[in-house]
């Protein structure tokens, strides 16, 4: 019985809210030997985190474990009194969180908070607590050990505060290390670097891992179990291989097909019943299509630091261009640039033939080419005001840009988009935060489209969404395109979905143009050092399954 | 509609201080507004061989030094008290707001400047600075209002101003920009609705400070001035009283102040929970 690292057996975790009990974990058991890795994988409000605070017993007050249990080499958790757990939470279960930046304390330097926490449990003299706390920085693989140590955490990069997270995490030494999603807000370069050390990490010192993430590909590279959850239950456990490769829960099939890999194209994604209701137009003809934008030698300056440097492309009428970069590259300055939200320090960017570079951004509101650049925001939950409701939101752009549009007129241009987007009429009069994020992506996409713009800026509009979510906006938003003529600027960090969704695509890093032709080519035969790196830190999933998927995705 | 109250109803009930507080509150509003119909005697008829009764079935709350109901005096005074806190908060609140998110949603030099002129107002001692006011501009009832929002105006113009500030960036408001709206279109109709939950707390708590500043002037004299029913001049005129034992001239105006000032206090939470739709599920 003992030699199981934690079991979980039959564990319920309850919340008390306004509406009653909710049950965000219903009934799951699993168990890790030491030195084990189990990815546990499922899409939001799965209950994949809760069950990793329910292991902790770190619940917020709301939360409580209802019924089951949770042992550590056999010793029930449950039974242990609040002190007792508090000593095995870090010497003997560490977790590390999904933003470093908010789990550190940013007053104190970060080398005396990994000696408090070797000081919390155990005596050492001053002396052997710096000298540990640099061996700690030395293993997460950080150079220039001393400087960091006195470092504080705004004055590290994201990577490097969460390897100080990992140092912290494994300080004490525990057996069990739990990471909840603790490279998603990482660029896809700096998760690889992170997810190495600590799979190496983990190998070397005989740790369990629960790596939990919605990320497949990233769960397929690095663990050896997975468990995939849905709505608090675990619907399939076993091998990486055997779940992956042949996926026996329609969830599961779904789930799968829905990652974006190397090879998918936009109908691989949206399973078979979902994809009749976007019956697939024919493709537009793109070649000879007459110009739309053109950006020369754009630059942009805040305070001195050049963001974007003498950047140029083009984009033709119904085109697709991706903007391919890691964080700091430049590529959302330069879509609120063409959207202009945002004023360019040097460069021109003409829109039809018109110079619209130099109309400044504050007087853009009422240029006559603001109805046709519209934007769809990254996060769509923080971009629909908050006292708007769906109708209003989509409303809103009619509202001010066509005037002395009648009622009725108004009523069926706001139904007649939301229809477009597969937004359910009956949901107009709710207010965001009664919609699903998926709802809310296709009300951000619906409010873009309103005023039947020729150029949309697409600003990472899939990165806060599930991947089934996201599968279908990829796809609503290639039938827009190819039925509207639309022309998109697709800025994104994900290369397989640019891959997926653009003709051509520009790589930029720091501001710059690194590499730029045609998607295909880009990615099959890069030519910059830059974007073969960043091709090979996507976490690869190669375990595609074929598996036909008979009934829809809800969202 | 019956959602609107399906849902004042639920936060009532998860918080029940704010129903007693609300209860409060429509008893002032009451007495505010009938209280020339609810006064058992006339507040302002002095009677010299009635002075100085306790508090008795005729006289529930005693006379004071010229024989006058106390307690008429007390249903009088509310309307005024009400009146003026009422008056000041609403200058002071829309103005405020109005400086504070332009500033907030602008930033750079004018939030600078904005900022400073702030921070210099709120050096001086408040009240003090009321009391010149009123000493300036005259003892009249305009001037107390204007003297009382004045005084507030820098809470108001910070509050705003952090709060549109910690929205301006989101995306929300870049939206807006993409549909097509002007900065101060932005500003006036998507900014500051949505700072209003937490502008009530602030709104709320005011008016007992309102209240207190009203009658704190009215007690230095240099507010409403006798014969009018007034909480602070009340208190003012009874504290002479107090020594030879006639408590009841100061203790039932003192504690009208107090609980009126308490029950905005406690209401400022709940009606926080009451406007933000977010709080509705």
């Amino acid at each position: 019985m003992s030699e199981h690292l934690i079991s979980v057996t039959d564990l319920h975790v309850g919340f008390s809210t306004r509406r009653g009990a909710v049950k965000a974990v219903r009934g799951i058991s699993f168990e890790l030997v030491p030195g084990a890795t189990l990815g546990v994988v499922g899409e939001s409000g799965s209950g994949k985190s809760v069950t990793a605070y329910a292991i902790t017993r770190l619940l917020d007050r709301a939360g409580e474990i209802t019924s089951g249990q949770v042992s550590y080499f056999g010793r029930n958790l449950g039974s242990l009194t609040e002190a007792e757990m508090r000593r095995l939470r870090g010497s003997a279960i560490s977790m590390i969180f999904q933003n470093p930046r908010a789990a550190l304390n940013p007053i104190r330097c970060v080398g005396q908070q990994i000696a408090d926490a070797l000081n919390a449990h155990g005596r050492l003299t001053r002396a052997e607590q710096r000298e540990r706390t640099l061996q700690l920085l030395r293993d997460v693989m950080l150079t220039d050990v001393e400087r960091i140590f006195r470092s504080y955490p705004h004055e590290l990069s994201g990577g490097m505060c969460q390897r100080i997270m990992i140092a912290l995490a494994i300080a004490c030494e525990p057996k069990l290390l739990i990471a909840d999603e603790a490279t998603t807000g990482l660029d896809v370069t700096t998760q690889k670097v992170v997810m190495d050390l600590l799979s190496s990490l983990v190998a070397e010192r005989g740790m369990g891992l629960i790596l939990i993430t919605h990320d497949l590909g990233l769960a397929a590279r690095y663990c050896g179990e997975i468990a995939v959850m849905r709505e608090g239950q675990i619907v399939e456990k076993g091998a990486v291989d055997t779940i992956f490769g042949h996926p026996r829960h329609e969830y599961t099939k779904r789930l799968i097909a829905a990652s974006p890999t190397a090879d998918s194209t936009i109908e691989d994604l949206v399973p078979e019943g979902e994809a009749e209701r976007f019956a697939a137009p024919a493709p537009m003809k793109v070649s000879g299509a007459p110009l739309l934008l053109e950006v020369r030698n754009l630059s942009k300056n805040f305070s001195g630091f050049a963001a974007v440097s003498d950047v140029s492309f083009t984009l033709a009428a119904g085109e697709s261009l991706g903007l391919v970069g890691e964080s700091g590259s430049g590529k959302s300055t330069i879509s609120r640039i063409v959207t202009r939200l945002l004023d360019k320090t040097a460069g021109e960017i003409s829109f039809k033939g018109e110079s619209i570079g130099e109309v400044p951004a504050t007087r853009f509101n009422s240029h006559r080419a603001r109805r046709d650049i519209q934007i769809v925001f990254q996060d769509p939950h923080e971009s629909l005001n908050p006292r708007y409701t769906a109708f209003d939101s989509i409303a809103h752009p009619l509202r001010t840009l066509e005037k002395s549009l009648p009622r009725e007129e108004l009523n069926r241009r706001v139904r007649e988009c939301a229809d477009r987007v597969g937004f359910p009429a009956e949901l107009l009069t709710r207010f965001p935060h009664q919609l699903s994020g998926g709802q809310k992506a296709r009300i951000g996409i619906a409010r873009a489209i309103a005023t039947r713009p020729s150029l949309l800026v697409l600003d990472e509009p899939t990165a806060a969404l599930d991947v089934s979510v996201q599968a279908i906006v990829l796809r609503l938003l290639d039938n827009l395109r190819k039925e509207g003529g639309l022309a998109f600027l697709f800025v994104s960090h994900d290369l397989n979905v640019v891959r997926m969704l653009c003709d051509r695509v520009v790589v930029l890093q720091a501001g710059k143009v690194v590499e730029a032709g045609r998607a295909a080519d880009v990615f099959m035969k890069p030519t910059s050092e830059y974007t073969r790196t960043l091709l090979q830190a996507v976490p690869s999933f190669s375990f595609r399954a074929r598996a036909k998927v008979e009934s829809p995705v809800e969202i | 509609m019956s959602a609107t109250v399906q849902h004042v109803v639920w936060t009532i009930r998860a918080n029940p201080v704010t129903g007693v507080a609300a209860a409060g509150l429509a008893v002032l509003l009451v007495l505010a507004v009938f209280g020339p119909w609810l006064q058992p005697h006339d507040p302002l008829a002095s009677n010299v061989s009635m002075a100085l009764l306790p508090p008795s079935s005729q006289y529930w709350a005693g006379t004071d030094q010229l024989g006058r109901d106390i307690f008429s005096r007390l249903i009088a005074a509310t309307r005024l008290d009400l009146a003026i806190a009422a008056s000041a908060v609403s200058l002071s609140f829309l103005a405020g707001t109005f400086i504070g998110s332009i500033a907030g949603y602008m930033g750079g030099r004018l939030d600078r400047v904005v900022g400073s002129v702030v921070d210099v107002l709120m050096a001086f001692p408040l009240f003090v600075m009321a009391m010149a006011l009123v000493a300036v501009l005259g003892n009249r009832v305009e001037n107390i209002i204007l003297a009382t929002a004045f005084i507030n105006l820098p809470f108001y113009i910070r509050f705003s101003r952090a709060e549109v500030n910690a929205r301006r960036g989101l995306g929300w408001v870049e939206a807006a920009r993409a549909c097509g709206d002007s900065h101060l279109k932005i500003v006036l109709c998507s900014l500051v609705p949505n700072i209003l939950p937490a502008m009530a707390i602030q709104v709320s708590l005011n008016l007992g400070w309102a209240i207190l500043n009203a009658a704190g002037l009215s007690f230095l004299g240099l507010g409403i001035t006798a014969p009018t029913a007034e909480w602070g001049i009340m208190v003012a005129e009874g504290a002479r009283f107090i020594l030879s034992g006639h408590w009841w001239l100061v203790a039932f105006p003192g504690a009208a102040l107090m609980l009126t000032v308490l029950c905005f206090n406690l209401l400022g939470d709940g009606l926080r929970d009451i406007l933000d739709p977010r709080m509705r599920t």
